[in-house]
């Protein structure tokens, strides 16, 4: 299967996102230009984390202005896999294709460190292949990451089962300690309603090897080859 | 005519950078600034002369770009 990674300008773990769907999964991989006008045949689109187009303004606020965003919402809209990790959940989030917005961290401190989180549902294209309550440890690197919602959209979310991963504790217990950055209801990632679009802070592209500290990211991509069907290559 | 845009974060939604300097302040004596919210500040300079036209064509850009309804609200002065 083919992965299409999209580069804005400011764009940075677009190579990782890169190196895991071909190097470390075997997948073929095509980045993505923010002004092309079509996704050129990709069976997963990830937009990667970093700063697009500088995060002026708000973040991920100019990117969904991208001309790629335009086949990228269509393709969501057909009922595509497309993963927002970091800076993608904070343009997802912009572009209306994921409820809520990202607030500065509360502390205000940019957090760089690993952290756990907790597979709350299966049934999305990314966590397809792992169980309810697994507990994964994936890095973060983000100064906005505090995800609100207003208190009626938070019900919705909660009620059809978006949240798809919270920050815990290494035993997947809810801990406010836990909460590196404020977010409500320590919520990590979320899905849209029709479940394939899924936006998170944590990077699973920097925990796909062993020699970057974990491997715990790897439930994210064998999850969505799984979904989209296409055996393992490695 | 000139729009002043003033975007803020709704009264419901915490703010954590306003708090910050609150909290700085009350630590220099400043007791009685009882709350900070920070804000945005935007200068339009709209080619129109209609007052009408100018606060309309503010409050698009405000809607479309300036502001995220979800947790800003925004405030115009057109002059």
């Amino acid at each position: 299967m083919k992965f299409g990674i999209v580069v804005f300008p400011g764009s940075n773990c677009d190579e990782d996102a890169f190196h895991a769907a071909k190097e470390v999964f075997g997948q073929e991989a095509e980045y993505l230009w923010h002004k092309d006008a079509d996704l050129k045949g990709a069976d997963v689109v990830i937009l990667p984390g970093g700063f697009a187009h500088g995060d002026y303004l708000r973040t991920g606020a100019m990117a969904r202005f991208s001309p790629i965003m335009n086949p990228v919402r269509a393709f969501a809209e057909r009922g595509g896999p497309v993963l927002g990790i970091c800076n993608g959940f904070q343009i997802l989030l912009e572009a209306g294709l994921l409820p809520g917005a990202m607030l500065r961290n509360k502390g205000l401190q940019y957090r760089c460190e690993h952290v756990h989180i907790r597979v709350e549902q299966t049934d999305t294209p990314f966590t397809s292949g792992a169980s309810a309550g697994t507990v994964l440890r994936i890095p973060i690197g983000h100064g906005e990451g505090n995800y609100f919602a207003p208190p009626d959209v938070l019900q919705q979310l909660e009620a059809s089962r978006q949240v798809v991963f919270r920050y815990t504790d290494a035993q997947g217990r809810i801990d406010e300690a836990a909460n590196p950055n404020g977010s409500v209801n320590a919520i990590a990632g979320i899905c849209s309603q029709q479940r394939n679009v899924v936006g998170m802070m944590p990077h699973p592209e920097r925990a796909c090897e062993a020699l970057l500290g974990g491997v715990d990211g790897c439930a994210i991509f064998a999850s969505v080859l799984r979904w989209v069907g296409s055996p393992l290559k490695v | 005519m000139r729009a002043r845009v003033f975007v803020t974060l709704k009264p419901s939604v915490f703010d954590p950078q306003g708090q910050t300097i609150a909290d700085a302040l009350h630590s220099l004596g400043y007791g009685n600034v009882a709350d900070v919210r920070q804000g945005k500040y935007f200068e339009l300079d709209l080619a129109t002369t209609e007052a009408s036209a100018a606060r309309a064509l503010a409050a698009e850009v405000a809607d479309k770009v300036l502001a995220n309804p979800v947790i800003e609200s925004y405030r115009i002065e057109v002059d």
